[in-house]
């Protein structure tokens, strides 16, 4: 069963038929080959797929292609600014040794882009809070906090946040 | 593509997804936030004929709050009652940081997870110490049941299979009232090892004349503990009498024991939540809701 979906992903507007059964994930990384957006466990618990859902931080795994019809979705490919620039999140991660194999960064990213908009200047707390959505197999819990207090650091210098821009 | 092959119907409208509640019978799911619903596909533990997503009814959003009750609808997600609850509802606000992570909040519905009826979930066990009850409709008709009857068994409501929830409502505590809230889990975000809420209220001459204590995680439902609210009620909260309603209340579970914690533990740590949600319930008496 195929239903036709209208989806703006990282600005641009994308039109597939999809599965019902697929999921976003699927739908990033096998129809507009977004392979940015990792998948882990695909039920939910492990973070690795989060993306923006207009905005919002969510669990691509957790979400059927086809209910994604005429909304926009944000994935880590559409997070730095056009060019070869990196976006201050992601500077902060190359900095601060935020990422070990790589696997859970960008759905740990996608998440901090939105955390960092709410908690501009995070406690430790709430970053750990925060992190406890995201799993890291490698276990560099301690540098991934030290990235993202970091990054909340870069954004407060930078002023006026830059893209994505979140809810 | 992880889920069993099913038929997707896009309802319209909560009439729309009534009427294909009823034309599909038993073998339908009602797809809101999916946030649990989604997993137990992947995990093939659900094989519905069918998923009837009711993500587009916008007769089922909306959050609101009127004469002292608070109405949430079925679209309305877990992130818009934390809004609310951060300025209304300390006690729902400490609740759901307790939900998961944000991620799924964003998404997850206030509906579903009542619903959903997961033994370990927070919400139910505050739908029960709220005084609240959830709207369904089927094919016909309406009707209201109470939190005290919506909970049979682990995942298992009284829900008819062609019924729909339409929203819930909260009753909020009497003005001065105080709330405690407490909960033991692995990890932040992880499922309730045992969990606890109270809701309390004195009177002009200090004695109990409001209380509801719940507990969740240590049972197949959501409980509210009749031994110990019985303990306070009319009563004033002296230290002894608040250790003793929570002994009395603990006493009365019987938890499961299961991979992360046993019966017996469950049952310790219940008393030990039990005394600090009544005692800090009790120190706010008198200041907000």
């Amino acid at each position: 069963m195929k239903r036709a979906v209208h989806v703006k992903v990282n600005g641009t507007d994308c039109e597939q038929a999809v599965d019902v059964r697929s999921t976003l994930a699927d739908f990033l990384r096998e129809d507009l080959d977004l392979t940015g957006t990792h998948v882990g466990c695909e039920h939910g618990v492990c973070g690795a797929c989060t993306v923006l859902f207009d905005g919002l931080p969510m669990r691509a795994c957790l979400i059927l292609a086809v209910q994604a019809d005429g909304h926009e979705v944000t994935t880590i490919e559409g997070v730095a600014p056009p060019g070869d620039a990196l976006h201050p999140i992601q500077e902060a991660f190359a900095a601060k040794h935020g990422l070990q194999c790589g696997y859970c960064t960008p759905g740990i990213i996608m998440s901090a882009c939105a955390f960092l908009k709410e908690h501009p200047s995070p406690t430790e707390g709430e970053i750990r809070e925060m992190l406890a959505g995201h799993l890291c197999r490698c276990t560099g819990y301690h540098f991934i906090v030290e990235a993202i207090a970091e990054a909340a650091r870069a954004l407060a210098q930078v002023g006026p946040r830059p893209a994505p821009d979140v809810k | 593509m992880k889920p069993p092959p099913f038929e997707y119907v896009a309802a319209s409208s909560a009439a729309d997804a009534v009427e294909a509640l009823r034309r599909y019978g038993d073998e339908a799911k009602i797809l809101a936030g999916g946030q649990s619903l989604i997993p137990m596909l992947a995990l093939r533990l659900a094989r519905p004929s069918a998923l009837v997503d009711i993500n587009r009814c916008d007769d089922l959003e909306g959050l609101a709050e009127s004469g002292g009750v608070l109405t949430v609808g079925a679209l309305a997600r877990q992130r818009d009652l934390e809004g609310w609850a951060r300025t209304r509802s300390p006690l729902l606000s400490e609740a759901l940081g307790w939900v998961s992570h944000a991620p799924i909040r964003n998404r997850g519905t206030v509906l579903g997870n009542l619903v959903h009826a997961d033994p370990a979930s927070e919400l139910p066990a505050l739908l029960l110490c709220l005084d609240g009850s959830v709207l369904v409709r089927r094919k016909g008709g309406e009707r209201v049941i109470p939190a005290d009857k919506l909970y049979l068994a682990p995942l298992t409501t009284s829900l008819e299979f062609d019924e729909l929830a339409i929203s819930a409502r909260f009753q909020l505590p009497p003005e001065g009232a105080g709330w405690g809230f407490a909960e033991v889990a692995r990890r932040h975000g992880d499922f309730a090892l045992v969990g606890c809420a109270g809701v309390v209220a004195l009177d002009g001459a200090g004695a109990v004349s409001h209380v509801r204590l719940g507990f969740f995680g240590v049972g197949g439902t959501p409980i509210r503990s009749a031994p110990g609210e019985a303990a306070l009620m009319g009563r004033e909260p002296t230290p002894a009498r608040i250790a003793e309603a929570a002994k009395a209340a603990a006493a009365a579970l019987s938890p499961d024991g299961d991979l992360h914690a046993s019966a017996d533990y469950r049952k310790k740590v219940a008393a030990t939540l039990a005394g600090r949600v009544l005692a800090s319930a009790f120190s706010r008496c008198g200041k907000s809701r």
